[in-house]
C-alpha cells in the first residue's frame, strides 16, 4: 500500500472543483450543448480525487509510479478533461477545442489522444473489467499504486460491470478504488425508471465481497473521508464508493431545468451559467 | 497509426468560427436545404402495430436515440426498456419471439453487432426466430470514434446463417421497410438512419422489395452498386458526373442477404462499363465484396472499384470532415470515380 495514504485535507478542494466546473463550461460553449449536467455533478468527485486522493506526477503523465484514473464512461471525458486542465496534465489553452476537428479533447473519451487518459471508454461495461486487469498486474510488479475507476448508475446495467464485481471480489483487489456516479439519469430517463435498482447498489457490491460505501457526492468532506478510508482499509477486498449526486450541480438555473441526458445550452445562457457558478464560489 | 496523443495544435491558431465541431450533425444526416421527414421508423412502426397485435418494441437505453419512442408513445403497454443490457434486449427478444411475439429490438450497430453478437447468433438466428434488429448509428454516421463508428456491422452480421440484413436509404424506404420485414418470417438486421432522415427515393417512383435490388437510374459509361446512404450519395454524384459528360447508371441494393445476384449480374455483364461499388462500411466483407465474389462466380469480370471506408479505426470529428476524410462524401466519391475513368 502507498506510504502517506491519508493527507491532510488540501484547503482549497472546493476551489478546484469551482474550477472544474468552469473548464466544463467553457468546454460545453464551444459545442452548444453535451454532457455538461454530468461534469457539473461530478467535479467535486473528481476535484477530491486529483487533488487529495490521488498520487501523479502532471509533467509526466505515463510515470510509472501513479494511480491509474480509468474513465469507463468515455461521454464524462468533458468532465475528466477540465480536472487534467485543473491538474495542469492538459494546458488550458485547449478547452476551446473541445470536440473540433483534430482536437486531443474528442467528445468520447480516448486513451490516443489525450495525455491522463487511460483507457478508451464509451463503450460501456469496459471500465472496471479493465480495472480488474490493472489491479492483476500492478499486483504483479508489486505496485502500490491505486487503480481507481469511474462509471456510472446507467451503466450498472452492463453485464460486464458484474462479471466484474464478482472477478474484482474473488481476487480481493484491494487496490482497486471503483467510484459509480449515481446521478440518477441515463440515455432514456431516469436511471431509477430505466435500470432501477439504485437503493441497493452499495449492497450489491458488498454481496460481491467489495468495502463499500455510499456518501452524498456533492459533499467535499464526506468525499474526502471515503477517498482516505477506501485507500486505508484494512480489509483485503475491493473498495467502491458509490457516489449520489446532483446533476448540473452549481449552477441553479440548470439544476432546475428538466433533467437531461444531453443538455441543449442557448448561447446567451453561458455567460449566465458561468456568472451563476462565480456567485455560487464567493457564497 | 497515429502515434499517442500527436494532434496538431495548431488548430487553436483557427479561429473559432471556422471548426467544425463533433455535435454539429448528431440529429440529422441531412444537407441544409434537404427535404427530410422526421422519424420514420418510430411512425411507420407505431402505424403498423395497430394492426398487428404480436408487435412489441424493446430497447436498451436507446429509445430516443432510435427514434422507438414515438411507439413506446402510442403503445406504452407494449413496450419495454431493458436498461443499458443489450445481451439481456437480445435474449429476452428471442424468449417473447418464442412465446409468439415479433419483438423489434432497438440499439446502436456497434452495441448489437460487437456486445450482443453471439446472443443474436445463436438465441435469435439458430433459433430462427422472429426477431428484427433495428440499429441506429450504421457504419459512419457519428463523429464519436471507434466506440461509436460501426464500421464492420455488416462484415459481422453477413456470417450469420438465417439472417436478413437491410440497409435503407432514405426515410421513405424505412417507412416501406418496416411492414416489409414484418411481413418476412425470421430475424432481420435493418442499419437505421434516425432523426430527421433525408427523402429523397420518392422521386424515383420508388418501392422496396425484401431481396430486391433496384435500377434508380440507367447510364452507359459506370454502374454504381450501392446501398444505404450512399444511394443518396451515388445519386448527387451521377448528377456531379453528368456535368463532365460521364453517365453513370445507379443500382440501389438495399438487401445485404440474401442479395439479389441476378439483378447485380445483368447489371454488371453490360459491356463497357466500370462498376463502383459504394458502402458506408468498411472495404473488407460488406457490400462491395459480396458483390465481388458474385461476379468472380458468375464469369462476369468488369472494371472493379470500391467506395468504403478504410480498413482503420476512424478519427473522431464532424461527419462531414469524416466524410470527406475517408472518402464517402459526394465530392470526395465524384473525384474517385473521375480518376478512375482518366487512368
Ligand atoms: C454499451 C453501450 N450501450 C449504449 C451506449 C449509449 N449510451 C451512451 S451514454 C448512455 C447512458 C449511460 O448511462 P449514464 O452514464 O448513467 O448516463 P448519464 O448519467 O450520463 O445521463 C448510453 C445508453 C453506450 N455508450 N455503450
Ligand atoms: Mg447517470
Amino acid at each position: 500500500m502507498q506510504s502517506q495514504v491519508v493527507r491532510p485535507n488540501a484547503p482549497n478542494l472546493a476551489e478546484h472543483a469551482y474550477r472544474i466546473r468552469r473548464n466544463a463550461l467553457l468546454m460545453g460553449e464551444v459545442q452548444g450543448q453535451g454532457y455538461i449536467a454530468q461534469a457539473l455533478g461530478v467535479a467535486d468527485v473528481l476535484a477530491v480525487a486529483y487533488f487529495h486522493a490521488m498520487r501523479y506526477r502532471p509533467e509526466d503523465p505515463e510515470w510509472e509510479g501513479r494511480d491509474r484514473f480509468l474513465l469507463s464512461i468515455g461521454h464524462y471525458a468533458i468532465a475528466l478533461y477540465a480536472a487534467l486542465i485543473e491538474a495542469g496534465i492538459i494546458p488550458e489553452n485547449e478547452l476551446e477545442t473541445y470536440g473540433c476537428d483534430d482536437s486531443r479533447l474528442p467528445m468520447s473519451g480516448m486513451a490516443s489522444y489525450t495525455p491522463g487518459m487511460e483507457i478508451s471508454g464509451g463503450s460501456l461495461g469496459h471500465g472496471l473489467a479493465l480495472a480488474v486487469g490493472y489491479a492483476l498486474g500492478l499486483k504483479r510488479k508489486k505496485s502500490d499504486a491505486f487503480v481507481y475507476c469511474l462509471f456510472s448508475d446507467g451503466e450498472c446495467g452492463e453485464g460486464a460491470v458484474w462479471e466484474a464485481a464478482s472477478g474484482a471480489g474473488h481476487w480481493k483487489l484491494d487496490n482497486l478504488i471503483g467510484i459509480v456516479d449515481v446521478n440518477n439519469q441515463q440515455a432514456d430517463g431516469p436511471a431509477s425508471e430505466v435500470t432501477g435498482g439504485l437503493e441497493a447498489l452499495a449492497d450489491r457490491f458488498t454481496a460481491f465481497g467489495w468495502y463499500a460505501q455510499r456518501v452524498d457526492g456533492n459533499d467535499i468532506a464526506a468525499l474526502t473521508a471515503a477517498f482516505d478510508a477506501a485507500r486505508i482499509a484494512a480489509v483485503a477486498q475491493p473498495r467502491v464508493i458509490v457516489c449520489d449526486t446532483r446533476m448540473a450541480k452549481g449552477v441553479p438555473f440548470l439544476e432546475q431545468r428538466e433533467q437531461n441526458h444531453f443538455l441543449r445550452v442557448e448561447p446567451d445562457e453561458w455567460q449566465k451559467a458561468l456568472a451563476a457558478l462565480e456567485a455560487g464560489r464567493a457564497a | 497509426m497515429r502515434s499517442k496523443y500527436e494532434r496538431p495544435v495548431s488548430l487553436l491558431s483557427r479561429p473559432s468560427g471556422q471548426r467544425l465541431t463533433t455535435s454539429a450533425m448528431i440529429a440529422s444526416l441531412a444537407g441544409p436545404d434537404q427535404r427530410t421527414r422526421p422519424a420514420p421508423f418510430g411512425h411507420a412502426l407505431a402505424a403498423l402495430a395497430e394492426t398487428r397485435p404480436e408487435i412489441v418494441g424493446l430497447t436498451a437505453d436507446l429509445g430516443k436515440y432510435t427514434d422507438l419512442h414515438i411507439f413506446a408513445k402510442a403503445h406504452p403497454d407494449r413496450f419495454y426498456q431493458m436498461g443499458m443490457s443489450e445481451q439481456l434486449l437480445m435474449c429476452a427478444a428471442a424468449g417473447m419471439a418464442q412465446e409468439g411475439f415479433m419483438p423489434f429490438a432497438t440499439t446502436y450497430a456497434v452495441f448489437a453487432a460487437r456486445r450482443a453478437y453471439d446472443f443474436i447468433c445463436l438465441a435469435i438466428a439458430e433459433a430462427n426466430l422472429n426477431v428484427k434488429v433495428v440499429c441506429a448509428l450504421p457504419g459512419l454516421t457519428t463523429g464519436y470514434g471507434p466506440s461509436h463508428q460501426a464500421t464492420e456491422d455488416i462484415a459481422i452480421f453477413r456470417g450469420m446463417p438465417n439472417l436478413t440484413i437491410i440497409d435503407p436509404c432514405d426515410a421513405l424506404e424505412i417507412e416501406q421497410a418496416v411492414p416489409a420485414i414484418a411481413a418476412h418470417q425470421g430475424p432481420v438486421y435493418m442499419r437505421l438512419l434516425r432523426g430527421n432522415v433525408p427523402l429523397v427515393l420518392d422521386g424515383y417512383g420508388y418501392q422496396f422489395e425484401l431481396g430486391k435490388a433496384k435500377l434508380l437510374r440507367d447510364g452507359n459509361d459506370v454502374l454504381i452498386v450501392s446501398s444505404g446512404l450512399m444511394t443518396m450519395r451515388a445519386l448527387e454524384t451521377a448528377d456531379q458526373l453528368r456535368a463532365d459528360h460521364v453517365d453513370a447508371g445507379v443500382l440501389h441494393v438495399s438487401t445485404i442477404k440474401p442479395l439479389d445476384e441476378d439483378t447485380i449480374i445483368r447489371a454488371a455483364a453490360k459491356p463497357g462499363r466500370l462498376v463502383v461499388v459504394a458502402e458506408n462500411h468498411s472495404r473488407i466483407g460488406g457490400l462491395g465484396e459480396a458483390v465481388a465474389a458474385t461476379l468472380m462466380r458468375a464469369g462476369v469480370t468488369p472494371a472493379f472499384r470500391q467506395v468504403a471506408l478504410p480498413d482503420e479505426f476512424l478519427d473522431a470529428g464532424a461527419l462531414p470532415t469524416l466524410h470527406d476524410r475517408y472518402g464517402i462524401s459526394t465530392a470526395a466519391m465524384t473525384a474517385s470515380i473521375q480518376r478512375w475513368l482518366a487512368a
